[in-house]
């Protein structure tokens, strides 16, 4: 008895996988161009709008997986993916220099921002971002780091750097999560503390508590809280298998006009959160 | 292929200089996991003898409910637990979450009903014969429950390693409610989440090595004891 029910279970358990399998390879028709992008362009909701559009525009659908700027990375170095959409422009120099990257097209930028409690218990309200980072390590003040190689914890470091301190680690103030964007967000939320992110999950995850959300902008602004975003198709070079007439259509398509416009005009709570700058 | 092979050789390197944040995480996992069996354990080994030993109306249906739960998914605990210790949650001021023993305790959850289940299955997989044989013997109710108990006690542990094996190897809940914090509540498998994540791959099989060993251990654990039961 106990036997067939688990023969059972088997075919059963064979089915599913040949029937979605097969859904799977259905539609990875000639036009599906894979993408690595990180948590920011899919967490606001930008990719979902452009991906439809750039779909009627060239026929090819656009798939992605939202990982950290690192991960993103080394998808395209293990040829895992066709293209890459990411915000890290130190890495992504090197990046190119290894060969990895066919081309580095600069496409929009956003900015960041230092998130904290509304009763900021640091004080760091309208400082700079280095007079607000000292406070908080003066203060030991709770702080929560992405801590997963992503864009913006790249950022994060630098600007410890740039504040002249030592990069925490161990200190019990300092949360290393490890999380996306709006995970560590959320975590800083319940720990009542504060966060470096970039505008755009911030306007999203202000929209989630309807504008009124735990954690507010303290510090924005400053130029070096910059944030850039560039596309790399995938060197073919190095990876036959990528699609690369497909990413450099991509390329094109996001630093054309038409998308240029299409970003700026992307808005979430009447705000813009990407400015394009494919020109400069 | 390289990495892989590189991936293998800095994972033999941070196991044995005995990295710190590597074994920051061994730790963490092994003092959820040891506070969350203690935990079943207590609550579970004496629930689950009520069900198997005694006859009561309801027992099926009862036992249908436990049994169900034994598949429930890690995420839908994490999502339930979340839900009530979060700040705006009912039970936001006993700040479990992103705690280690937040973790231990959602994991109770998870593994809780194998502990009940299999530890009923145990008591009533006894000999039919055991009881009135004790009772002619002279045995009183609680002898008789005692030695039931005794008779069944390495079908019990198996139900114990099996909850063990389920809560060091689970990730959803370790991620949810503990936040994958460095140093704090960063887990075995919510590093190596994280280390394939950021494309690093060496802790990653690190981690994932030290956790094999484990589980490879307990299971061995269990064969043994399936040699002595039958």
């Amino acid at each position: 008895m106990k036997r067939r029910l688990f023969s059972g279970l088997l075919a059963l358990g064979i089915a599913v996988v040949l029937i979605t399998g097969a859904g799977v390879s259905h539609a990875q028709n000639k036009g599906t161009l894979l993408m690595a992008t990180t948590t920011s362009t899919d967490n606001t909701g930008l990719l979902e709008y452009l991906a439809p559009q750039f779909k009627k525009d060239t026929g090819i659908e656009l798939l992605w997986v939202a990982v950290g700027t690192g991960a993103a990375l080394a998808l395209g170095e293990n040829c895992d993916v066709s293209v890459l959409l990411v915000h890290a422009p130190d890495a992504e120099k090197e990046y190119m220099e290894k060969g990895y990257g066919a081309e580095r097209v600069q496409i929009m930028y956003n900015d960041y921002v230092i998130l904290g409690p509304k009763d900021d218990p640091a004080g760091i309200k309208g400082k700079s971002v280095t007079e607000a980072l000292q406070a908080i390590q003066q203060q030991k003040a709770r702080f929560a780091s992405r801590g997963d190689n992503s864009g913006t914890h790249k950022a994060e470091l630098d600007l410890w750097k740039q504040a002249g301190i030592q990069t925490p680690d161990r200190e019990s103030w300092y949360l290393s999560t490890g999380q996306g964007m709006l995970n560590t967000i959320n975590i800083a939320a319940e720990q009542n503390a504060y966060t470096l992110a970039d505008r755009g999950t911030f306007i999203k995850y202000e929209d989630n508590f309807k504008g009124n959300p735990p954690l507010v902008i303290l510090v924005e602004g400053d130029k070096e809280l910059r944030n850039q975003y560039s596309v790399i198709p995938v060197n073919p070079e190095r990876c036959p298998n990528v699609k690369y007439d497909l990413a450099k259509e991509f390329a094109q398509w996001m630093a054309s006009d038409k998308t240029q416009k299409l970003i700026a005009d992307f808005k979430l709570l009447n705000k813009q959160l990407f400015y394009p700058n494919a020109g400069e | 292929m390289d990495y892989i092979w590189q991936g293998l050789q800095q994972a033999a390197v941070l196991i044995f200089t005995l990295d710190p944040e590597t074994y920051s995480a061994v730790i963490t996992t092994l003092k959820v996991t040891f506070t969350s069996i203690t935990l079943s354990v207590i609550i579970g080994v004496p629930l689950g003898f009520l069900l198997g030993y005694f006859n009561f109306p309801g027992k099926k249906q009862l036992r249908m409910v436990v049994d169900t739960l034994l598949a429930i998914p890690t995420v839908v605990v994490g999502l339930l637990v979340y839900a009530f210790i979060s700040r705006r949650g009912p039970l936001g001021w006993t700040n479990l979450l992103y705690t280690v023993p937040g973790i231990a305790i959602a994991q109770v959850f998870l593994i809780l009903p194998i502990v009940i289940s299999l530890t009923a299955t145990a008591i009533e997989g006894l000999d039919r014969r055991l009881r009135p044989t004790l009772r002619s013997l002279g045995a009183g109710r609680v002898q008789l429950a005692l030695t039931s108990l005794h008779e069944a006690r390495f079908a019990v542990l198996i139900a114990v390693i099996t909850a063990y094996g389920r809560a060091i190897s689970e990730v959803g809940i370790a991620m949810m409610i503990g936040g994958n914090i460095k140093w704090y509540t960063r887990t075995m498998t919510t590093a190596i989440t994280l280390e394939t994540g950021k494309g690093q791959f060496s802790m990653g099989i690190a981690l994932g090595v030290i956790l094999l060993l484990i589980v490879f251990l307990l299971n061995s654990a269990l064969v043994l004891l399936r040699r002595r039961t039958t």
